[in-house]
């Protein structure tokens, strides 16, 4: 059709360049059919069967029953209300923390500023497995650091990682320490905003604060939304701190049984496939929605520039 | 601001620049306040994977690694304590044990002989000096009561991280080339599902993958954490297409009018004009590899001969959940190769996320 639409000589140019096109991008094809969209539908189509396999007692179809069994399962809602909860506080923290290191980190007359940006950053690259570890010391009630310091200024000692109250602001103090990279990609966003749009504030009087909140906040917007739509979608899915400081016991008490651990410890643990996918399954509409519906959103906040598509 | 305070009278500069030194060093000061709360873990981590046993197990030691000092005196050990005396606190050596008063030595005049203090002994502290635990590494090193000392999960890291590497660099070069250089229906389209599949959950992908893995017996190999790397992933790509379009086509034409492939213009043009790039993705994939927990812990749970450095840590410091030192000491050897790579070659981390960012 697209050689119709077009002369001879350019149909046959554009042929070839379909055609090396193609080609270039096939692996990226074959291994968004392999990788990304089979196994979707695959968690879908397991959600619908008794597929196990641990006991093979011949794979069939069972309808609705799993969905049956996850909204009358208790374990989903407390874990999905952790998860909400932990979100729910995470996520703005995660975001307006960043920004405000990343206004330091591009304030007028900072010294180092390259060193401090390193070193803000350098958590990040910290492998998950050690950073828990050092947490987990840290932490710790009587050898941990923190206490050691809050108790030097006469400030109570919680038992940080061991009450299902304060292992939340554990886990949040500890996903904070990561946030090197979320800082970088506003500190980039800032730097390109011009020199002339901060004279025309300062000619019209407006102080360091004012600028910051009418200025760089508007004109940074696209970058903040990237950012909140990542981490609400890692956040949904957070599950792997919790597990290797605690396995897959939830402690203390149940309070760090996240969806996706709860998830994982089904299809991993107990080998239930079949199950562990309806619930991979809710998980995805439920994040899917949200984000569709941060996208919806987006016009209302996200501000683009003109030259920006 | 700056335009009418530089043109007015000396002394108004002067206060201008005081007052921008002011908050120039103070914004300084909070930043290093805060830079060293970052990094305090860091050095809990270091001063606790140095310290001996008897150490960790007293409440009463200090924060650096240190051991109780002792003095000989007449062929015999005795333990020092901060002894609290009116020339302030000394560092004396306890000889003979009383209930009222005791009897110490001061080590740096034992000509003096004996000095008896008056006071319960029990009450001292320990006087400590600084000295580090070697051992701990030695142990975090060769991993008793594992399957795998810490050589081999390297190697095992080193070697699921390389081939990954490989595989990402040329399935994503090529898939960027075909997205940045030619024009083929659906291509827009095509981009965006691209772009999507970064907000794709991986929990909603990895029930059929490891179902799958397991069927065709991959489960147990380096495979399933190898060979998904070689169909290009969306990150990788978006970023070298930032990269590739900033080359001016025109290069690239010229050599096609010359009779060259697009293949071999990709190898030839493209490729040496995009070092900087390539460096970048090599690093970002080889750090995500080289920590990445959950799929090689999915994947390998059964073979931990072949586990790299993450799972291996876990499970030997989840076996050795009692002794910090140990712990920290590994975790201190996990992250070390990772860090490193990010010190040496920051810039072009630094560089890879401002491009990434560019246009979202």
């Amino acid at each position: 059709m697209v050689v119709t639409s077009k002369p001879a000589k350019i149909s046959g140019l554009s042929f070839f360049e379909a055609k090396w096109g193609y080609i270039f991008i096939s692996p990226w094809i074959i291994g968004f059919f392999a990788f990304l969209f089979f196994p979707m539908i695959g968690t879908l189509i397991l959600s619908f069967t008794n597929f196990n396999l641990v006991n093979a007692e011949g794979l069939k179809f069972v309808g609705l029953s799993n969905y049956y069994k996850m909204f009358g399962d208790p374990i989903v809602y407390s874990a999905l209300w952790i998860t909400l909860k932990f979100t729910i506080v995470a996520l703005p923290i995660g975001i307006i923390y960043p920004v405000l290191l990343a206004a330091l980190m591009t304030a007028k007359g900072l010294w180092g500023r390259q060193l401090f940006r390193t070193l803000f950053y350098l958590p990040y690259i910290v492998p998950m497995v050690s950073a828990a570890w050092i947490w987990r010391g840290f932490l710790n009630t009587d050898a941990g650091w923190l206490n050691y310091f809050l108790r030097w200024f006469g400030l109570p000692t919680p038992d940080w990682l061991f009450t299902p109250f304060w292992i939340m602001p554990s886990l949040l103090i500890i996903s904070l320490w990561g946030v090197g990279n979320a800082m970088l990609t506003m500190i980039s966003s800032m730097q390109s905003i011009s020199d002339d749009m901060y004279d025309a504030a300062a000619i019209d009087g407006a102080g360091p604060v004012t600028t910051f909140i009418f200025i760089t906040i508007p004109l940074i917007s696209p970058i903040i939304f990237y950012n909140v739509v990542l981490s609400m979608i890692g956040l949904f899915n957070y599950f792997l701190i919790p597990q290797i400081l605690k396995g897959v016991a939830g402690d203390p008490g149940g309070s760090t049984m996240f969806y996706n651990l709860y998830l994982y410890k089904t299809f991993f643990t107990y080998q239930d496939m079949a199950y562990g996918a309806t619930l991979a399954w809710g998980m995805f509409v439920l994040v899917l929605a949200c984000t569709l519906f941060l996208f919806g959103t987006s016009k209302y906040w996200v501000y683009y520039t003109a030259d920006e598509r | 601001m700056t335009t009418q305070q530089l043109t007015s009278k000396s002394p108004t500069v002067l206060s201008w620049q005081m007052r921008r030194f002011l908050i120039g060093s103070s914004l300084t000061l909070f930043a290093f306040i805060l830079v060293t709360a970052y990094l305090t873990p860091f050095l809990y981590m270091v001063s606790t994977s140095l310290k001996n046993r008897e150490q960790q197990t007293n409440p009463n030691s200090p924060l650096w690694p240190a051991t109780v000092a002792t003095y000989t005196y007449q062929d015999q050990v005795y333990t020092m304590y901060a002894v609290p005396t009116e020339q302030g606190v000394q560092n004396w050596a306890l000889v003979k044990k009383g209930r009222d008063s005791s009897y110490f030595i001061d080590p740096s005049n034992p000509q003096a002989g004996l000095i008896e203090w008056k006071g319960q002994w029990r009450a001292l502290q320990e006087a400590w000096v600084v000295k580090f635990e070697y051992s701990n590494f030695v142990s975090a090193w060769n991993m008793p009561g594992q399957a795998a000392n810490f050589p081999r999960l390297f190697f095992n890291s080193t070697m699921i991280s390389f081939t990954g590497v490989i595989g990402t660099l040329l399935s994503s070069i090529a898939v960027a080339y075909g997205f940045s250089r030619f024009r083929f229906p659906g291509q827009k389209i095509l981009f965006m599902v691209l772009i999507a599949t970064i907000i794709l959950p991986r929990t909603v992908l990895i029930i059929p993958t490891y179902a799958f893995f397991v069927k065709i017996g991959w489960v147990g190999t380096w495979l399933p954490l190898i060979v998904p790397h070689f169909f290009a992933n969306a990150y990788n790509v978006f970023l070298l297409r930032q990269y590739f379009m900033t080359i001016p086509r025109e290069i690239d034409e010229a050599a096609m009018i010359d009779g060259a492939s697009p293949l071999r213009t990709l190898i030839s043009i493209i490729v040496p004009q995009s070092i900087p790039v390539l460096i970048a993705v090599t690093l970002f994939h080889f750090v995500f590899a080289w920590n990445d927990y959950f799929e090689p812990l999915i994947y390998l749970s059964a073979t931990p001969q072949l586990q790299p450095i993450s799972v291996g840590v876990q499970a030997f410091n989840f076996m050795y959940n009692q002794q910090p030192a140990m712990i920290q000491a590994t975790s201190l050897l996990g992250l070390s190769l990772p860090v490193l790579i990010f010190l040496v070659a920051q810039r072009y981390f630094i560089s890879g996320v401002v491009l990434s960012g560019a246009e979202k």
